[in-house]
């Protein structure tokens, strides 16, 4: 048997023998008196949690991972390194990210500072070339500074460089998780076999991947499962592999990845995935996690289904494909059966498909769609449609494609006429709800518009 | 003018960035401490028959139900009128309202627990809106008044007239640290609360009250808040006075902070309002006369209503002169959270409702908006003179026209006016607006008892220097503006002075830190302190320096012989040589702000000090496809006098701003058909991220050219709240870019909050009626 359960913050290594596997490592911070880390919401939504998580990719490469703490249950943490707030300056020696935001007045009331600090820390040691852009700090919200003051601190990083500090050493050194046992009812299995052998023992058991939706949940306490089964240590589903045919994406592989190493292949994804959540989100969330919540309102859905996606599963029967056309049966209900494991999502590569996707929200930047719409298209020789897939999300229980607007564009010519025949009948195609995120109207109307919002890129 | 450039960061800074500033609830526990959850009413408005505490009683961890029998003192802890119970006897007033509290060993058992406790309701009708209050005529107290001239007879007098009604939504704090309370009582009998309060003489008197103490029986500290903005003004009394409750029932230290969505669910917000006007004007647009409804959503207690309906009240007039005003305003009582003082106080409201009233006439006379509101700015010079406010107090300093013209200027407002036409013509279905309006807004509280403020400053024998004032920290850099104040006056460096906690043991009788006046106030009196302590000095060290006592100076730590840097002491040795000499180093401070006098019955007199004089330029792209708007640039030009901080003064216009951009654009109140929240968590209520200010936002603080009339703290001025009115730019921008989809319409109706929805449907009214 390996080592009691621990976790290692501020290189400093934790027993977590014991510990409720379910609390949140914010809050389990706050009873090892780390007060640093703040509690703005609890919900992944204020960063004010935010703290850097050591990360290794397959090829060997680390990273610090903003991420927030308050989605990430303790059962998840076993073996794992991180650092918090407390763990940046040496004395009085601050860090060049704590020491960008004293120099640029970066905090008021300071309780959103510490999280600031943890984004512009990770970007710091990151070569993406948004590492210190506006997005490394979408996803903390500030109510004091207006943020000003904060851009200007991550521009002063942005001049600066961390190279060879010991905040770099270690990451040079780091060689991923540590070995030591489970904490009880979270399984961290290294295989799909041995995760599928591990839900025929437990069927109760719940597939976790990045925590991004069930931490919700868990942080307030809510719907606890009987077990939870890790996808994070799966090599399987860590995969991306570009073939001029076809990508293939492994269904724990996280959204930043995803940004980063698929960019230019799929416009439509290259679009939507900046307006999915913020970076701390992006960090941990997975595309199986989006499809094994199978939202309404699941950003990625509607694009899956415009490019004909297929999903891999795999469960005790073995393995098996089904057509993303023919996943969502209803809310929130899936072909998938609940002993399946998402392994993969496949997306072909067509010649010349246009493909597009467009998202509106109450804010623009980090919120749950009102709707989010995907759409491809592929002109035939003689410029007619040949093959057009219009989905939408936000607008029904499920994710779901005008199949009748489809079929009606089929042929014709995507001009004027063509476009507002369309939009007429993507007016009436869906019976959508009102909510406290908008009217039915409205996303009747978006409907339709954000289909000619679209057809003006390609015929203006 | 002395131009004083001080730039001193903010004196927490190294604690924020390191994560060693604690909060209220950080603050190390002692043993035995205990923490409390409530029981929440599923209904609006309802009758409670009864409560069923024992099985939550019975529960390992559980120490005490607390409910309104468990109170020995005066269960109320409204702050203007005694209608706040703080825990129902008979009835709930609004959803989500704690009908008792669970106290446990954990924040899990207090949870669980209070999910036992068995309460029986019978529903009552329940007002839900400002609509169905008006309909029912629910209100508090009698309407409220502010009138000049005959508003009447110069409406049927005025060449042109226009009516219209405007409603505005309301606004959630969103402090980033919930309402917290920590409380023990000590061994002595006194009830010690650390409080995250704006206000902790009032948090004192009311947990005072709640457990039939007298005051000198409770001590409030406020450490440091994670944001106030008026929130923690009344709102973090009932907090506070439920863990005293607990602390004194069960003998146990309590800690207690809200989780977010009780936060949200529980706590008052920005008054949703709603106006009905008519205003009468001439062709060229000039203002001849204006009736003005106001209806404030006061929720179920009047809370801080009646001032913040009359700041309303006083602030529709913007900055723009009109001779013949009736404005009335009345607070509605509606089965929902209790509405309070949020930045800006019924100002921004007010505001907008004049601002609205301005467009209407621009769009209805088919002449820019800028015009019509410059035509209408009030002035000293002109003749007649327009420089005398509704409410008969004259526009004190008035710089408007001089900081309009230069914010013209300098944002080229003129030349991107026509660039943008040309935009527009090109542009079928994006479209961009460009706007400009002013801000005038009134510094001093309202109820004249508040504006005063006291200091208590200790200089040890050692040299070094205690200082304590009755203002709070909540971001807003106060104590570092103090500071700066102390050792300016002092001649000492910060490093010399310790600021204290907030506390009301050491200054009592307290004003609210709020209304833009905590530096004014506060700043005064720890002058008044310190001067009184230099008096004391100055002989001992005209001794000493072998000089008239009218040639000491306090300077760089030292004293010395005024212009003669060679013959000096240091610092500390003049302390010890003073205690020596049995001189008195402890002194209090205190100040009144002269010339206020108010009439609320009347509306009318002298209620502002002075005034805060701004202005702004915005820039949106509104996009015709989804309404979606993007801001492309700010300008902002901003009075702050002699800036006391030119870097924290600017952090509060950026930070303002983007708060007003916040309640303006995408922050959006909805309530379910029960009454209930249903945006009560980041995740469905969006405030403002960095992705919503645009890089092009240009802040500059404005350099007046006459000295003030007004004798504020080094000609500084408050800073607080005025520039979250700036952000009505952006709405008036928006307006612009949704009227060019339909030019020469006369009218341009937009919600409020313009979120994208507001603003299809806008763009989609506009097209249906050409
Ligand atoms: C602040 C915030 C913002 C968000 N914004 C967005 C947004 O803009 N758009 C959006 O679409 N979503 C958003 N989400 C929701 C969430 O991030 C996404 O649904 C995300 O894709 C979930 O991925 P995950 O790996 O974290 O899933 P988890 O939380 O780990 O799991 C989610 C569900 O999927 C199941 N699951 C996970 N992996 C597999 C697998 N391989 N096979 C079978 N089942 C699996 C789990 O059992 C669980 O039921 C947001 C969430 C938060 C907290
Ligand atoms: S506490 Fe708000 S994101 Fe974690
Ligand atoms: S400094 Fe107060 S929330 Fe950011």
């Amino acid at each position: 048997m390996s080592d009691a359960p621990f976790l290692t913050i501020n290189g400093r290594r934790f027993d977590l023998t014991g510990v409720d596997p379910q609390l949140s490592l914010l809050r389990w911070l706050k009873t090892q008196r780390l007060h640093g880390t703040k509690e703005g919401c609890a919900d992944g939504d204020c960063g004010a949690c935010t703290v850097a998580l050591l990360h290794r990719d397959q090829d060997g490469t680390s990273s610090y991972q903003a991420v927030n703490s308050c989605l990430l249950p303790m059962g998840m943490l076993a073996g794992r390194s991180l650092l918090t707030v407390e763990g940046l300056a040496k004395g009085d020696q601050l860090h060049p990210a704590q020491q960008a935001m004293v120099d640029c007045a970066g905090s008021q009331c300071g309780y959103c500072t510490p999280g600031f600090v943890m984004s512009l820390f990770a970007g710091c040691y990151s070569d993406a070339a948004d590492a210190l852009a506006d997005s490394a700090i979408a996803g903390n919200l500030c109510r004091c500074t207006g943020y000003a003051p904060i851009r200007r601190a991550a521009q002063q990083l942005r001049r600066q460089s961390c190279a060879g500090d010991a905040f770099a050493q270690r990451l040079a050194v780091y060689s991923g998780d540590g070995e030591c046992a489970d904490l009880p009812g979270f399984h961290r299995p290294r295989s799909v076999d041995e995760a599928l052998a591990r839900k025929q023992a437990e069927p109760e058991a719940c597939w976790i991947a990045g925590a991004t939706d069930l931490g919700v949940d868990l942080s307030h306490g809510r719907k606890r499962a009987g077990g939870y089964i890790c996808l994070d240590r799966i090599a399987k589903l860590q995969q991306l592999s570009i073939e001029p045919q076809r990508v293939l994406i492994g269904a724990g592989v996280s959204l930043s990845r995803l940004e980063r190493e698929l960019a230019g292949v799929f416009p439509a994804l290259d679009q939507m995935l900046p307006w999915f959540a913020a970076r701390q989100v992006r960090n941990q969330a997975t595309l199986g996690g989006n499809l094994g919540s199978a939202s309404p309102i699941g950003d990625l859905l509607p694009v899956l289904l415009a490019l004909d996606a297929s999903v891999h599963l795999r469960g005790p029967e073995g393995a098996r494909e089904v057509a993303i056309s023919r996943y969502f049966l209803d809310y929130r209900w899936t072909a998938r059966a609940a002993d399946e494991l998402i392994v993969a999502v496949e997306l072909p590569r067509r010649e010349g498909l246009i493909n597009a996707s467009l998202k509106v929200a109450k804010r623009q930047t980090d919120d749950i769609s009102i709707v989010a719409a995907a759409f491809a298209l592929a002109l035939a020789a003689d410029g007619s449609i040949a093959h057009v897939r219009l989905a939408y999300g936000g607008v029904a229980a499920t994710p779901q494609r005008a199949l009748a607007v489809e079929s009606l564009l089929i042929g014709r010519h995507l001009d004027i006429d063509s476009v507002e025949v369309a939009a007429a009948a993507l007016h009436s195609a869906f019976a959508p709800i009102d909510d406290h995120r908008a009217s039915a109207a409205y996303r009747s109307g978006l409907a339709a518009d954000l289909f000619r919002q679209f057809a003006a890129t390609v015929v203006p | 003018m002395s131009g004083n450039k001080a730039t001193m960061l903010h004196e927490s800074a190294i604690g924020h960035v390191t994560g060693r500033a604690a909060y209220t609830d950080e603050v190390h526990p002692p043993l035995g401490m205990v923490e409390l959850h409530p029981v929440l009413s599923p209904h609006a408005h309802a009758r409670i028959t009864r409560i069923d505490s024992a099985a939550a009683q019975n529960q390992h961890g559980v120490l005490a139900v607390l409910t309104a029998a468990d109170v020995p003192g005066v269960n109320n802890t409204g702050p203007i009128l005694r209608d706040e119970p703080l825990l129902p006897v008979d009835q709930v007033c609004h959803h989500s309202q704690p009908v008792a509290w669970v106290v446990a060993e954990t924040p899990a058992v207090a949870r669980a627990a209070a999910a036992l406790v068995a309460v029986d309701y019978e529903p009552l009708p329940a007002c839900l809106s400002t609509a169905e209050a008006i309909e029912q005529e629910q209100f508090f107290l009698p309407p409220a008044q502010v009138a000049r001239g005959d508003a009447g007879t110069a409406l049927d007098a005025a060449p042109l007239r226009l009516s219209g009604e405007l409603a505005i939504g309301g606004q959630d704090h969103f402090y980033l640290e919930t309402q917290a309370s920590w409380v023990q009582v000590d061994s002595e009998g006194i009830v010690q609360v650390l409080s995250s309060t704006q206000h902790p003489t009032e948090t004192q008197i009311i947990v005072a009250r709640v457990l039939g103490l007298p005051s000198n029986r409770v001590v409030c500290r406020s450490l440091r808040m994670g944001g106030g903005f008026g929130g923690k003004e009344t709102q973090a009394n009932p907090y506070a006075a439920i863990a005293a409750l607990a602390a004194w029932r069960c003998g146990r230290p309590v800690r207690i902070k809200l989780l977010r969505e009780l936060d949200m669910q529980l706590t008052g917000k920005r008054h949703p309002f709603h106006a009905r006007y008519e205003v009468g004007f001439d062709a060229e647009g000039m203002l001849q006369a204006l009736k003005v409804q106001l209806y404030a959503d006061g929720g179920w207690s009047c809370d801080l209503s009646p001032p913040v309906l009359m700041r309303a009240m006083v602030h529709v007039d913007n900055a723009y002169y009109c001779p013949h005003v009736h404005i009335e305003g009345r607070i509605c009582r509606t089965n929902l959270p209790s509405n309070t003082a949020f930045r800006g106080f019924g100002g921004p409201q007010g505001m907008l409702v004049g601002e609205e009233i301005i467009d209407r006439i621009a769009r209805h006379l088919q002449l820019p908006a800028e015009q019509i509101r410059e035509r209408n700015f009030y002035s000293a010079s002109a003749q007649p003179p327009r420089n005398t406010t509704p409410y008969h107090q004259p526009v004190v300093d008035n710089v408007i026209a001089d900081l309009w013209a230069q914010l013209k200027a300098s944002s080229e407002y003129d030349r991107r006016r026509e660039q943008i036409a040309q935009f527009n013509d090109g542009s079928a279905r994006r479209k961009r607006g460009i706007a400009i309006t002013p801000v005038k807004f009134g510094i001093s509280f309202n109820k004249t008892e508040y504006n005063q403020a006291g200091a208590l400053l200790h200089i040890y024998a050692d040299g070094s220097i205690q200082l304590n004032h009755g203002g709070t920290e909540m971001g807003q850099g106060l104590h570092t503006k103090i500071l700066g104040v102390a050792t300016r006056v002092l001649g000492v460096s910060p490093k010399r002075i310790q600021l204290m906690t907030t506390s009301t043991d050491k200054v009592p009788n307290t004003s609210a830190t709020a209304a833009s006046s905590g530096s004014d106030l506060n700043g005064q009196a720890v002058k008044a302190a310190c001067l009184t302590l230099l008096e004391r000095l100055r002989p001992i060290a005209a001794k000493r320096l072998n000089c008239a006592v009218d040639q000491v100076a306090f300077v760089d730590d030292c004293v010395q012989v005024a212009g003669d840097a060679k013959r000096q002491l240091p610092f500390a040795e003049l302390t010890a040589a003073a205690y020596a000499a049995r001189i008195s180093l402890s002194a209090t401070g205190y100040y009144r702000t002269p010339g206020l006098h108010w009439d609320p019955k009347a509306g009318r007199g002298h209620p502002f000090y002075y005034f805060a004089y701004g202005a702004a330029v915005s820039e949106v792209e509104v996009c015709g496809y989804s309404g979606v708007h993007r801001l492309l640039r700010c300008d902002l030009l901003h009075d702050v006098g002699d800036s006391l901080n030119e870097i924290i003064d600017r952090g509060q216009i950026e930070g303002g701003f983007v708060q007003g951009l916040g309640w303006l654009t995408c922050e959006e109140l909805r309530w379910g058909a029960q009454g209930q929240l249903l945006t009560n968590a980041p995740s469905t209520y969006k405030i403002p991220t960095v992705g919503e200010v645009p890089t092009a936002f240009q802040v500059d603080l404005y350099r007046r050219q006459a000295d003030p009339s007004t004798d504020v703290i080094f000609g500084s001025k408050g800073v607080g709240e005025p520039p979250l009115m700036l952000a009505i730019s952006v709405r008036e921008a928006i307006r612009e870019a949704v009227a060019a989809f339909a030019p020469g319409a006369s009218q341009v109706d937009l919600g409020a909050p313009a979120t994208p929805e507001a603003i299809y449907t806008a763009i989609a009214r506009l097209r249906a009626r050409r």
